[in-house]
């Protein structure tokens, strides 16, 4: 697994679109960082381009390298290497190659701008660990996806659905939920239905961190009010966990099952 | 060497292989598997590779089940059907890759100057025309020394030169007593190449002889003309039943024929 790992970071370390990813983080905060040198604020302004932004690249880019590795995953697959070796290795390779260009995306601008020497870096780090995470779950999804369908148009499409869901779609039912049942008392129920969506999860997280809850809808406020910081931050962090583990096991049941 | 019993693989609602019995035993030999488009030619080799997962059946390599297993693998070198690699990789850093993911000792120095890719080697994959990633992908399936060779459409892209040298570098593996399994759709090829042919038709194994029995059963000087007669003698007898079928002295299972060219 570690060597097909390291030959799919090497291959999309010199894709072009590695690096347009690269430049656009390294491009967007340094605006930001040039408009406001508040690290705290642009820190607040980053959580909301990274929870939407992170899981749609990593979906994209999940779905185009399967399709296009295919025919080069055939011949991996006649070599004596064990099937799930291949897909975790080339799954680890595509979430590694994004989250390093996310990681020196904003890491650069932010040291250039004194972060080390300053009290948000622990928001900071928070900040990333989150991309990294959504990274890492979305490619997952996205292969986990592309992994059931041969067709690669539905394929596609299905994983822009799920990006769609989760970062948009699932929201707008929460709240819809919590208007139309506002007279029970729904606090389990918000609570739960937030650790089903891992940009919510996310986005708690950071909230607790950066302590304004208050700011970022109803989501947040249930979250804080009801599990704490050091206990929710716990919490978050397993489920979390969990998130990246599924499309995992996801890709595992299904690679061990599919015909190539 | 390889023995398969009582396969059978359908996807979704198709049926492609229906029952294949086949046992290759013999070295320096080259068997040729041939049918029409749909026969289920890659599924039976792809099947031997594990790649494809048989709903029932057994197929053993070296005797022993590949049910699960990858190590079996490395006595066999595959070439598959369509070359595409990852566009970004140098082609030496592709075989270098390969080398690095299966051990043993390889002779690709050999293929790169038969196949004329020392140019090609600092270029990156996705540059590459068709005809030389082919050549590529020849040099990947054949560097390694195993005993085992399956090609799956070796000719397809190839330059007359290309073509004339794996010829004569088949043949070359074959004396060195190699079992060498092949599909193609060019009989040429065939006529001037296999030993043996195994003809699938409708999921079934239809023939399996040497090219003369071929010939003489089907009372036809060319290979080509052979085969195309058994294709237009399986249409016209489209619907009829034939249960069992005498062939090569062996007796082998049919079902009903259902033949689309």
């Amino acid at each position: 697994m570690i060597k097909i790992l390291k030959y799919s970071i090497y291959d999309l370390m010199r894709s072009r679109w590695t690096y347009v990813y690269f430049a656009f983080f390294l491009l967007f905060t340094f605006s930001l960082l040039l408009l406001s040198s508040d690290l705290s604020r642009v820190i607040i302004s980053m959580m909301n381009v990274v929870l939407i932004l992170c899981p749609l690249i990593a979906t994209m880019f999940g779905v185009m390298y399967f399709y296009n590795s295919r025919e080069f995953t055939e011949l991996l697959l006649a070599q004596p290497i064990k099937r799930i070796s291949i897909f975790w290795g080339q799954y680890l390779g595509l979430a590694s190659s994004l989250s390093i260009s996310l990681l020196l995306g904003i890491g650069i601008p932010f040291t250039f701008y004194g972060l080390f020497y300053s009290a948000e870096i622990l928001d900071f780090l928070i900040l990333l660990i989150n991309g990294v995470a959504l990274t890492f779950i979305f490619s997952g999804l996205a292969f986990f996806i592309a992994l059931k369908n041969e067709n690669r148009i539905r394929g596609f499409g299905l994983a822009i659905i799920a990006w769609l869901f989760f970062a948009v779609i699932y929201d707008g039912i929460f709240l819809l939920l919590l208007m139309f049942f506002r007279e029970y008392p729904l606090e389990q129920f918000s609570l739960f239905a937030t650790l089903l969506n891992p940009i919510d999860l996310s986005r708690i997280l950071l909230l607790l961190k950066l302590d304004i809850s208050a700011l970022m809808g109803f989501s947040g406020a249930v979250f804080r009010q009801f599990l704490g910081t050091t206990l929710g931050m716990l919490v978050a962090g397993f489920v979390l966990m969990f998130w990246i583990g599924l499309p995992l096991w996801g890709i595992r049941s299904t690679a061990l099952r599919k015909d190539f | 060497m390889i023995t398969i019993s009582n396969l059978f693989k359908s996807y979704g609602r198709q049926k492609i292989l229906k029952g294949i019995d086949l046992d290759f035993n013999k070295r320096g030999c080259i068997t040729a598997i041939l049918g029409p488009n749909g026969s289920g030619k890659t599924t039976l080799i792809k099947s031997i590779l594990g790649m494809v997962l048989p709903e029932k059946g057994k197929i053993l390599v070296d005797g022993k089940s590949i049910k699960g297993q990858c190590a079996y693998r490395s006595q066999i070198d595959y070439l598959p059907q369509i070359a595409q690699f990852p566009g970004n990789l140098h082609v030496q850093e592709l075989i270098n890759m390969i080398k690095d993911l299966r051990e043993g000792q390889t002779s690709e120095a050999r293929l790169i100057e038969l196949f004329d890719l020392q140019p090609f080697l600092n270029k990156k994959l996705r540059t590459l025309s068709g005809g030389t990633k082919q050549k590529v992908n020849l040099t990947l399936a054949l560097m390694y020394d195993s005993p085992i060779v399956i090609l799956d459409e070796p000719t397809s892209g190839l330059d007359p030169i290309a073509l004339t040298r794996l010829k004569a570098l088949i043949r070359e593996e074959k004396e060195r007593g190699k079992f060498i399994l092949l599909t193609t759709h060019i009989m040429s090829f065939v006529e001037e190449i296999a030993d043996e042919i195994v003809f699938l038709l409708d999921g079934n194994i239809y023939f399996r002889g040497s090219k003369k029995e071929l010939k003489t059963q089907f009372q036809e000087e060319q290979l080509e003309k052979a085969i195309a007669n058994i294709l237009l003698g399986e249409k016209k007898k489209n619907n009829i039943k034939v249960p069992f079928k005498a062939i090569n002295g062996k007796h082998i299972r049919r079902q009903k024929p259902a033949l689309k060219i």
